[in-house]
């Protein structure tokens, strides 16, 4: 995929975001913050190639380990989310 | 420019790293209404799974049992914490988990430069006469560099953030002589060198654009002080999200840039709430300082007569009430006063009292963080207001009993040109019949290092004690 391209994602992908977020609730900032933190984990996929790939044992390693770190975060950080959107209730009525 | 030599993608990948995408935006749509929050949250998780299996099938795998391993070993550490973390410590690990992704960028950003053929991002060149050697694209280049760079500041600020929040370190702003001048040279510093390193791909310019990273961070959220901290916490998710869209770009995969761009400005718009609700720019939260200064100003006010209650007090005051509205803030999450809060709301209710929750955008360590206490006390979440939707309704309420929050009810913001806090929207607790303030001693002052003139007021009654004690002795006076 060509640069263009690829900034053209990019920059309305940064346009959906504004809106999106805009109508995220108040009372469930924290959460947000928890969920954009699990998903920025996506970084994982970087560190996946780099692990996987043969040749540079420096490179792997380093792979690894964001590898292991990301995935503290993508598990860590939608499980809490979970967590907190569970206790979320309304009235009983 | 050699952007075309890289090999091509299968047209199945790229729609899948489109969908995960997608599925990301669902997540964060979903938080719209906290009923369709669980289920936007599983979206997300579909699509870090699409992302996650999509690259493992597409490359090469030299070693699925580590990766497998590394997968387990955070995976696990990560459910552990997840499982076991108190609700009032969500700030330290919300920093916590953004330093995480910070350095993942950092290493990533690393292992792509140690090894650019895996990523596709580099041609092997052959001089005549000399050696073959692997040439990053220069474009690449900058979109690396610049992705390790605010990794790194992500990296080292959210531990400063996560030490400060956890109480490992002061609140208090650490101000270095200068630091302006030091923080504006780095950044130049770290600007010119990635452009530099458009011309000059030798380890020397990559490691330096990484420490002065790091230093940078640290540099930069050391002078802000505790309560400013929900600014800083809401940028620094905003910079996780640059760095995975910087590095989005480096590998050219839609998925982290569609994510970059959604958690970058997730934070930033998170960032511009919360100064909105101090009335404070950008600039002047992140220059740091807030609070050293306004402390040495605020000696004067001493020995000022004020009325002083009895839990017993309170509780035939609140009884008597028609309605009663909570506004709680930070003291309530370092006192765990929340299921205490929500006995005495629960006892209330069943004497016919109408109990509402009044919250201020800035209470707490972070946004939204005493809408999660509430909500883990189980106080119903159409119980709670925001500022704007409850403020005018202070004027026809009996009892404001204000809990661990000082700087967001102080009237001087209103009134008070010279304070420090002027122009701040906040709660008008004031306007109620009696407003009860609990609050430690009354020597504390908030974190503006301002007194407060709603202490001295004749219908404030000052409720003197740790606030979750106070709190379950009015429950013991009404039950």
């Amino acid at each position: 995929m060509d640069f263009i391209s690829i900034l053209s994602i990019f920059v309305l992908a940064c346009f959906v975001g504004y809106y999106v977020v805009w109508s995220v609730t108040p009372a469930l900032h924290t959460p947000l913050m928890s969920v954009t933190n699990a998903i920025s984990s996506v970084i994982v996929v970087g560190a996946l190639i780099a692990a996987a790939a043969g040749g540079h044992a420096s490179s792997k390693w380093l792979g690894l380990v964001a590898v292991a770190l990301a995935s503290v975060n993508i598990f860590g950080g939608f499980a809490v989310t979970q967590r907190m959107l569970a206790m979320y209730r309304k009235k009983d009525r | 420019m050699h952007t075309d030599v890289i090999v091509a993608v299968p047209a199945w990948v790229l729609l899948a790293y489109l969908v995960s995408g997608v599925c990301f935006i669902l997540a964060l749509r979903g938080l719209s209404s906290p009923e369709s929050s669980r289920r936007g949250n599983l979206t997300g998780m579909g699509g870090m799974t699409i992302a996650v299996v999509t690259t493992l099938a597409t490359h090469e795998i030299a070693s699925l049992p580590e990766i497998i391993g590394a997968m387990v070993f955070g995976g696990a550490a990560g459910l552990i914490i997840a499982r076991k973390i108190q609700m009032t410590a969500m700030p330290q690990l919300v920093a916590a988990f953004h330093s995480l992704v910070g350095m993942a960028a950092v290493l990533v950003g690393a292992a792509a430069y140690l090894n650019p053929e895996a990523f596709g991002i580099a041609v092997r060149v052959t001089p005549i006469a000399s050696p073959s050697f692997v040439s990053i694209f220069p474009q690449s280049r900058i979109e690396m560099g610049l992705g390790v760079a605010i990794g790194a500041i992500t990296f080292s600020g959210s531990v400063i953030a996560f030490l400060k929040l956890n109480g490992n370190m002061s609140g208090k702003p650490i101000l270095l002589p200068l630091r302006h001048v030091i923080n504006l040279g780095t950044l130049v510093a770290i600007l010119g060198l990635i452009a530099y390193f458009t011309q000059d791909q030798a380890p020397w310019v990559f490691f330096t654009i990484m420490g002065l990273s790091f230093a940078i961070g640290f540099l930069l959220i050391i002078p802000i002080g505790g309560a400013d901290m929900p600014v800083v916490i809401s940028m620094l998710n905003s910079y996780s999200g640059w760095a995975a869209a910087a590095m989005g770009f480096t590998l050219h995969n839609t998925a982290m840039v569609i994510t970059g761009a959604l958690v970058g400005s997730s934070g930033a718009i998170l960032s511009y709430i919360m100064c909105r609700a101090m009335n404070r720019s950008f600039i002047s939260v992140i220059a740091g300082g807030f609070g050293a200064i306004a402390s040495a100003g605020g000696a004067e006010a001493i020995d000022r007569p004020y009325k002083r209650g009895s839990a017993e007090d309170a509780a035939f005051l609140m009884a008597q009430a028609d309605q009663v509205i909570i506004v709680p803030g930070y003291g309530m999450a370092v006192a765990q006063a929340q299921h205490a809060v929500r006995e005495m709301a629960d006892l209330l209710k069943a004497k016919g009292v109408t109990v509402k929750y009044a919250i201020h955008p800035v209470a707490g360590r972070m946004p939204g963080h005493m809408n999660v206490l509430l909500a883990e006390a189980n106080v119903p979440y159409d119980e709670v207001f925001e500022l704007e939707n409850i403020n005018s309704e202070f004027a026809q309420t009996d009892v404001a009993y204000v809990i661990g929050a000082n700087d967001v009810t102080n009237p001087a913001a209103k009134n008070d040109k010279s304070s420090p806090i002027y122009g701040m929207p906040v709660l008008d607790v004031e306007k109620a019949r009696t407003c009860l303030f609990v609050k430690r001693s009354m020597g504390g002052v908030g974190y503006a290092g301002i007194d407060n003139e709603l202490f001295y007021r004749d219908n404030t009654m000052m409720l003197l004690g740790d606030a979750k004690k106070m709190t379950e002795e009015i429950v013991k006076a009404l039950g």
